[in-house]
């Protein structure tokens, strides 16, 4: 929440014209009345037509400044709340910019879109509602009160006991129904995951023939949906007959009351109107106001988890640490490393390669291949142990100018939309048309230019308009057109067919300055050429070596090679 | 004529609830009139109220008998809204239980052809969207009405003139409602455009989050927002300050027909005989400034019901899809051989696309058939065949000489045991997704069939082992665990025949090949069906169907194919062209 108001403090004017405009608007609302009162009392009691006109035409006047204060109102809060929700999303997102791989694991896609998207919206409209209601309600509620007060103290007292006990009965409901409510949202919320659960699993489901099963389940959960909202429905409705109660049980009092003081000539009947009129508008505006505050209990509960999302995310620290004296290019010195605390996915890895040198990473699913080579770019720091490029160690380097030095292509090609130019200039932005021509062909992908439009093809969003293995070369020349120093191709041509991996190995050994290559692989065919070849099981380095000597030495590489090569013995 | 249509379908859904509605009606009569005869009653206590002349006695008469009115009408309000409450969550609870019968009914074809997003809104909001506007809409639609012809009539008999003003002034605020609206449209359509765009922006940004760090990128991934985002909110205050106008504006006529009021009002009040007594006048600024109220409700209400009614034929749309219907001659049958026979099977999705023309070929019990092709080839659509997920359009399937046709569908699968590629888990406990096909399983069971699948390993691995709660995504769970825990389904159930599509792409070949040969002890002298990429996988079946867009284009043993130097052949050859 003050958060919110830190934003909304650059909007200093616009939020507190538009309330003060809206009180502007009431108070003209609250004059009616009165108007009215003299109009009877005046101009019908002494016969007067051209007093009941000039009354009129002051109602006209009231209307007409009304009608401008609310419209103005309206702008300035209108200016005011979406003049916030485009600073939260731009800072939101900005936050994102500053995310770590860590952070987002653990935050989530879905979580930082529903941030950006459904609270910011949420927050608008909570603004919005807030600068134009917070105020006028309870103003003319209780301007009410002061107004039946100031025409007769004991007519007023009428009000004094009205007023707290709809108070009372509107926020005694809400106060109930509010939770309940959110507890029917989430039962909807779990009756739809079953929903969405029978039908993405409907082929499983029937091949197993769990379809009674499954909808007893989904009965089980519309049934509870169906109990809490009558129950919490039941409480709900009680608002408006309770409510409907109390102010006309009010009115009939306030009549009676005024009868009386009327015979005492201490009323007049203009008077009575008029505190008639008074007493009705309270209801209105305490409906309004009831409403206002279920929208307010939402966009609270919004601007709460906006608030917690600020506070996410642990930025990378540079610290400082010795250099090593090496001609290595990039070393791994007894590294350790876990996604969280007390689990290791990688323990005590060591090895070295020389520049332009070909390591390949081969071991099963889940065996750390990923991981380790994430620890380069520092898309994760490593827990124990130092990782070193050219005897620096990477985390006293700046993250920004590190990454600029290393070409990743990773598992999954990802690309975005906008021209295949404009993906490639991701790499490198300064890169001219022939390096990236070059970086094309050296990743298999000329064909990719010359069926489509070349360098200015537009890629739909997440370049869906292209194949599986045109997108992951692509995502190859992306990492190329930086001509990085190191290149980490993590599983990247799977797919590819065995040829056109081939030709793409070589093409990079054959480059100019070609990079220290690190190859990420479930298939021995892909590093059995390297130069180095790490074995990994369950985050272990089991073999170290070239193909042939692995072969001899290596037991789990050889069952890989076996399980790939020779012939599956499988009766 | 579809709306008539539409209509009938949902009065006959709400058939049983039809006295209960009536009854509602009535209760909202009686509201009405409670509510607008009160100031009536007021009214005519403060015509009493003559300076000098104040009787408390005759004054208490019409205020006691608008107090018990008053808590009479309460009364009515309550029991309507609880009755309204009834029916509502009642048939809300109908259609959703309904709704998800159907889906089981429903054939593959249909939930094929429409996306989950699609089903599952229909089943979710459309279905409140059409119990809050119908329902509550209708009463609410049938109050104002009533609201406003009884204002009228009120009107009228306490005073013509006055009634034919308002009468007369009172489409001012439906048309000044209306020309913002439609002046708004635009607007709001540039607004949702512009929504749509940032919302596919962020969308595409977000998910490849990690390439933008990789390539640090964020600054221009931020300055490619901002464009977006600053005219997004350009956009919004428009809309927003535009679409807000409404309120006050229909409250300015509203005004206006308070300010007519008063001074007619106040003119006929003059005299020594006056037209109308300062009571009425008071009954009048009362109806009048509640009068237009109803109407503005009204056009929300007709808006609303109009969706409702769009949202009834959604819903209808899929309470009324053709269900899969079973041969009358079908029967149960016990555990199978598992011979296969395809006998002059011809298959398409579409009418216009034949995939499948006149397909024969047989397997012997126990017999491996591997299904191979390029990526989008159609293997699955044999696995919809062998589970009835599809019926073929001409020809038939035999199991073990009968013609799938003619066995009831459960029957037919529980003798098939299938792992899909896309792997399905269940939101419930690991061990709830193993015992799937055999909910009593014990617990050795269960983890017997985990080992035979290598998945007891990690399984052990997390926080509550087999007790670990998972939900639809899996979680934190691999591709490959998830495949894992889908095989141990399998092992668990035993079945006699065994359909396994590309079930281990997402694990690694060590264990793939393990599995594997659980899998083959497990179907020993047992039909199976296996959709691979991974050629080496395949060599030893015993039969392998080659198919290539949507058809099977060779079938036969892998020397044969070899020696047929033909599709197969070439694809063979790509795999080891190095």
């Amino acid at each position: 929440m003050k958060r919110i108001f830190k934003y909304l403090s650059k909007y200093k004017i616009e939020s507190v014209l538009a309330p003060l405009f809206k009180m502007l608007e009431a108070t003209f609302e609250l004059l009616v009345p009165l108007v009215i009162k003299k109009l009877i009392d005046v101009g019908i009691v002494q016969g007067d037509r051209m007093y009941i006109l000039s009354m009129c035409g002051l109602l006209v006047l009231f209307c007409a400044i009304g009608y401008i204060s609310a419209v103005t109102a309206q702008y300035f809060s209108a200016k005011a709340a979406v003049g916030v929700a485009e600073d939260l999303r731009h800072d939101l997102y900005a936050k994102v910019q500053k995310f770590t791989y860590r952070d987002l694991d653990r935050i989530g896609v879905s979580n930082i879109i529903t941030r950006l998207i459904g609270d910011v919206g949420q927050v608008q409209t909570g603004i919005n509602m807030t600068l134009r209601l917070l105020l006028r309600s309870p103003f003319i509620v209780f301007g009410a009160m002061i107004m039946a007060f100031t025409i007769d103290v004991k007519c007023a007292l009428v009000f004094a006991v009205a007023i707290p006990l709809l108070l009372a009965v509107v926020f005694t409901i809400m106060l109930v129904t509010i939770p309940l409510f959110v507890k029917v949202q989430e039962n909807l919320e779990r009756i739809l995951r079953v929903i969405r659960q029978n039908l993405t699993g409907v082929r499983v489901i029937r091949a197993f023939g769990i379809e009674q099963k499954e909808s007893a389940a989904f009965d089980r959960e519309n049934d509870a949906h169906f109990r809490l909202s009558r129950f919490v429905s039941r409480i709900s409705v009680l608002l408006s007959p309770l409510t409907y109660l109390i102010i006309n049980i009010a009115i009939v009092v306030l009549i009676y009351t005024g009868a009386i003081r009327m015979e005492y000539g201490l009323l007049t009947q203009g008077a009575l109107i008029a505190l008639y009129d008074y007493m009705s508008q309270i209801l209105i505006e305490l409906i309004k106001f009831a409403n206002f505050v279920i929208l307010l209990t939402k966009s609270a509960a919004s601007a709460a988890r906006i608030d917690e999302f600020f506070a996410l995310g642990e930025p990378l620290a540079r610290t400082s640490a010795p250099d090593i004296e090496t001609d290595a290019h990039l070393i791994f010195d007894r590294v350790s490393f876990g996604y969280t605390a007390g689990t290791k996915v990688l323990s005590d890895i060591s090895f070295s390669a020389k520049r332009g040198q070909t390591i390949g990473v081969i071991g099963g699913t889940g065996s750390g291949k990923t991981s380790l080579v994430n620890l380069i770019p520092r898309f994760y720091d490593a827990d124990v142990g130092g990782i070193y490029l050219d005897g620096k160690n990477v985390r006293t380097l700046d993250a920004v100018s590190l990454r600029h030095r290393i070409g990743v292509v990773p598992q999954k090609a990802e690309l975005f939309s906008g021209s295949i130019r404009e993906n490639l200039a991701f790499g490198n932005p300064d890169a001219t048309e022939e390096e990236m021509l070059a970086a094309v062909h050296t990743a298999q992908g000329d064909d990719i230019l010359c069926e489509k439009e070349g360098l200015d093809t537009y890629l739909a969003e997440g370049g869906k308009n292209l194949s599986g293995g045109q997108r992951q070369r692509l995502t190859i020349a992306r990492a190329l057109v930086a001509d990085p120093e190191i290149l980490i191709l993590d599983d990247s041509a799977s797919a590819l067919d065995y040829a056109t991996d081939a030709r793409l190995r070589a093409a990079i050994a054959e480059r100019k300055d070609p990079p220290t290559t690190l190859i990420v692989s479930q298939r021995t065919a892909a590093v059995m050429h390297a130069d180095l070849i790490l074995v990994l099981d369950r985050g272990c380095l089991v073999g170290k070596g070239k193909h042939d000597d692995l072969m001899k030495s290596c037991e789990v590489y050889r069952e890989i090679y076996e399980s790939q090569f020779k012939e599956a013995d499988a009766e | 004529m579809k709306k008539n249509h539409t209509i009938r379908k949902v009065l006959a859904y709400i058939r049983p609830y039809l006295v209960q509605i009536l009854i509602t009606l009535l209760l909202s009569l009686g509201v009405v009139a409670g509510t607008l005869y009160t100031p009536i009653l007021i009214g005519r206590a403060i015509d009493l109220c003559v300076a000098g002349q104040i009787h408390m006695d005759a004054i208490a008469r019409p205020l006691l008998a608008a107090a018990v009115l008053i808590l009479g009408t309460s009364l009515l309000q309550w029991l309507l809204g609880i009755l309204n409450a009834n029916i509502t969550y009642a048939v809300v609870r109908k259609m959703r239980r309904d709704a998800m019968c159907k889906i089981h009914r429903l054939p593959l074809s249909y939930l094929d052809a429409h996306r989950v997003g699609d089903t599952v809104n229909r089943v979710i909001s459309d279905v409140d969207t059409f119990s809050d506007g119908l329902l509550l809409g209708f009463t609410q639609f049938f109050t104002g009405v009533g609201t406003i012809l009884g204002t009228l009539v009120f009107m009228i008999v306490l005073n013509k003139w006055i009634a034919l003003l308002v009468f007369a002034l009172t489409p001012l605020s439906l048309f000044v409602a209306k020309f913002i609206a439609e002046h708004t449209h635009d607007m709001f359509l540039e607004q949702s455009r512009i929504k749509a765009e940032q919302t596919a922006l962020i969308n595409e940004t977000v998910t490849a989050q990690k390439v933008i760090i990789a390539f640090s990128q964020g600054k221009q991934s931020l300055e490619k927002f901002d464009g977006v985002n600053r005219r997004l909110s350009k956009c919004a205050v428009r809309a927003l300050f535009y679409s807000s106008l409404t309120n006050p504006s229909t409250r300015v006529v509203n005004n206006l027909v308070y300010l007519g009021v008063a001074l007619v009002g106040g003119y006929f009040c003059i005299g020594a005989a006056p037209l109308m007594s300062v009571g009425t006048l008071a009954v009048f600024l009362r109806y009048a400034n509640q009068y237009t109220k109803p109407f503005n409700e009204i056009s929300g209400v007709i808006t609303e019901l109009q969706n409702a009614l769009a949202c009834a034929e959604r819903i209808f749309e899929l309470l009324d899809a053709d269900e899969i219907a079973e041969l009358p001659t079908a029967t149960d049958i016990d555990r199978v051989d598992g011979s296969i026979v395809f006998d002059c099977v011809s298959f398409s999705y579409t009418r216009e696309k034949k995939l499948i023309k006149d397909f024969n070929f047989s397997a012997a019990a126990g017999q491996r058939i591997a299904i191979v092709g390029p990526t989008g080839c159609g293997k699955t659509t044999l696995i919809n065949l062998l589970m009835r997920f599809y019926d073929v359009n001409s020809g038939e399937i035999r199991l073990d000489g009968r013609p799938t046709t003619e066995i009831l569908r459960p029957a037919l699968r529980k003798n098939f045991g299938m792992v899909l590629q896309d792997t399905w888990l269940r939101e419930g406990t690991i061990r709830d997704n193993i015992t799937m096909g055999k909910p009593n399983a014990t617990d050795e069971e269960v983890i017997a069939a985990a080992k035979a699948a290598h998945a007891h390993h990690f399984i052990t691995t997390l926080p509550d082992g087999y007790d670990t709660y998972i939900d639809e995504s899996g979680g934190a769970l691999s591709a490959g665990q998830k495949q894992l825990l889908c095989i141990s389904r399998i092992m668990l159930c035993l079945p006699p025949m065994l359909i396994l599509d590309e079930a281990t792409s997402s694990i690694d070949t060590r264990t793939e090949l393990k599995i594997q040969n659980a899998f083959a002890t497990l179907t020993k002298g047992k039909t199976s069906f296996i959709v691979a990429h991974r050629l080496s996988t395949v060599r030893t079946a015993d039969c392998i169907l080659v198919m290539r867009d949507g058809n099977i284009v060779e079938h036969g043993t892998h020397e044969e194919l070899l020696a047929q130097n033909g599709f197969y052949a070439s694809l063979w050859n790509a795999q080891f062209s190095i």
